[in-house]
């Protein structure tokens, strides 16, 4: 089967620069893939190259291939847009947009055309469950997404991400600015949402990765050190940097 | 000797109160002065009847239909060519010559006396394309007075609507234009506005650009098209002070009433409008 994500010798240059080297990795379907290193490693910007945001920042260079569904992600064919309904993506920092709940999940399906409000109920509701936020909020759907509080603003996004019917989730830092509470109901959230996708879940936090993923990879100044399963990786790392950083040595 | 912070916060905050209240108070010191001198003559039927013997008698009705053609049409040419030039330099360009060269010629643009749009557009408008002074004329020449003020805060307002918003829409598979009509231009909107009603303001105001192209003919009834002479509210006002004579004077000063209120009522309502629909939106 082909892998969902495959990254073959990929790297990432910036301005001239090199911020990525040579990554070999491949997400299977159905796991939950965690990337861990320090700051500068290269993780969200790989991330970012998966759904084509890279394109948001100019004098962004690539090598090697990068390809989703077995389809080359920087092919000139490319259809960006739908590559990033495949490939839904939830940022670091809450960012409802200044719209109500409703509008906020909808926004996604209605760039696609979908216009019915039966329709629309239906992807609001069951996007809501599986994020575990419906029950907090299915009295006030039309209120604004805004004034959530950090959790579930943060829920909130991850619904109207699902709600693009993505065939693989990527996650960047997604618990970083949250309380323990709503980071459990995130992993809560990750555990039942495995049972139909893939999930890419880029994380600074090292105990987040070992609880929440199948396997995990470290990356290291612009380079992935290695990748394993997660339970291997963090009892037998076979790398030392990599037992540096799980050991909490450096990061 | 050292001052006690105390007595240097109490001074400070005292100066600028005053400063505050100067500002505030030379305002409503003006618009008092021309309300007070000029309300009693503006009744119901100086607002609703023609004007007459060159102004000295009768009403405005037909100077205020003039003015709101010309402001409006304007506007109306404005907006469009100025918040697309807004959008395309802050959406659909990176910063180059050529965005440098089309903010520069903005700049430039609004630096100009209006006198000197009035000369082209009389030498443009009136003559060489043969609109001679007429409503449409006017509201040329205006539009492209008002073009600097709404590309650059069209352009502010497109820039504040922040980053994450931009990047949250390309993730959920919009496409830049959906981005830019779904996301942006709602959260541009108070920005964009307020610089279309400034430029209402102005257009409403000015007189030199409006005698030299939309003429200073009085005329007798509603214009009908926009190849109809007519002579705006601020330039009625102009003439009947400067050229009327001592009769006329109460309807100077009433019709430079009406041009405060029409200001005033145009400010409050565009906002109103606009507060109505971030509503609905939001």
């Amino acid at each position: 089967m082909i892998p969902i994500v495959e990254a073959t010798g990929f790297g990432v240059s910036l301005a001239g620069s090199s911020v990525l080297r040579g990554v070999h990795l491949q997400v299977h379907r159905g796991e939950i893939l965690s990337i861990i290193g320090p700051a500068g490693s290269g993780k969200t910007t790989f991330l970012r190259c998966i759904n084509r945001l890279s394109d948001l920042v100019p004098g962004t260079q690539v090598s090697g291939t990068l390809a989703v569904e077995g389809r080359d992600v920087f092919s000139p064919g490319t259809d960006v847009v739908d590559l990033r309904r495949r490939a839904g993506m939830v940022f670091a920092v809450p960012n409802p947009l200044p719209r109500s709940i409703y509008e906020n999940i909808a926004f996604g399906p209605k760039l696609t055309g979908i216009r019915s409000r039966d329709r629309l109920d239906e992807i609001v509701e069951r996007t809501l469950r599986a994020s575990v936020l419906w029950e907090e909020v299915k009295d006030r759907l039309h209120t604004s997404g805004t004034k959530l509080s950090g959790g579930q603003q943060q829920r909130l996004c991850l619904s109207r991400t699902l709600a693009l019917d993505p065939k693989v989730l990527l996650l960047d830092e997604p618990c970083s600015g949250l309380d323990p509470i709503s980071t459990a109901k995130i992993e809560e959230a990750l555990q039942d949402l495995k049972k139909t996708l893939t999930v890419v879940l880029v994380t600074n936090n090292v105990k987040q990765a070992a609880r929440a993923s199948d396997r995990t990879a470290f990356f290291l100044m612009g380079e992935m050190v290695e990748v394993g399963e997660t339970g291997e990786l963090f009892t037998h790392p076979r790398d030392k940097r990599t037992n540096d950083y799980i050991s909490g040595r450096f990061g | 000797m050292r001052i006690p912070p105390r007595a240097v916060h109490v001074g400070m905050l005292g100066i600028l109160w005053s400063v505050t209240l100067a500002a505030i108070g030379t305002l409503i010191w003006i618009i008092g002065w021309v309300l007070w001198h000029g309300l009693p003559s503006a009744t119901p039927h100086f607002l609703t009847s023609m004007p007459q013997d060159s102004g000295a008698e009768g009403g405005i009705l037909s100077v205020i239909a003039g003015t709101l053609f010309i402001i409006l049409g304007a506007v109306a040419l404005a907006t469009p060519l100025g918040v697309g030039t807004a959008i395309y330099l802050v959406e659909y360009t990176r910063e180059n010559w050529v965005t440098r060269v089309i903010r520069y010629g903005a700049d430039c643009l609004a630096g100009i006396p209006s006198i000197i749009f009035g000369l082209f557009g009389y030498v443009f408008f009136v003559i060489t394309l043969g609109l001679r002074w007429s409503i449409l004329s006017g509201s040329l020449t205006l539009a492209l007075m008002s073009l600097p003020t709404i590309i650059r805060t069209a352009e502010v307002a497109l820039r504040s609507v922040p980053q994450g918003y931009r990047e949250v829409s390309y993730a959920l598979g919009a496409t830049r234009w959906q981005m830019v009509l779904r996301v942006v231009l709602p959260g541009a909107l108070p920005g964009i506005v307020t610089g279309i009603v400034l430029a209402l303001g102005r257009c409403m105001s000015e007189t030199a650009a409006v005698i030299f192209t939309a003429g200073t003919v009085l005329p007798d009834r509603i214009p009908t098209s926009p190849g109809d002479s007519v002579r705006t509210l601020a330039v009625h006002f102009y003439l009947l002070a400067t050229e009327g004579t001592s009769e006329s004077q109460p309807k100077a000063f009433a019709t430079a009433a009406i041009l405060v209120l029409a200001i005033l009522v145009i400010n409050v309502s565009a906002y109103t409008l606009m507060h109505r629909f971030l509503a609905r939106y939001r």
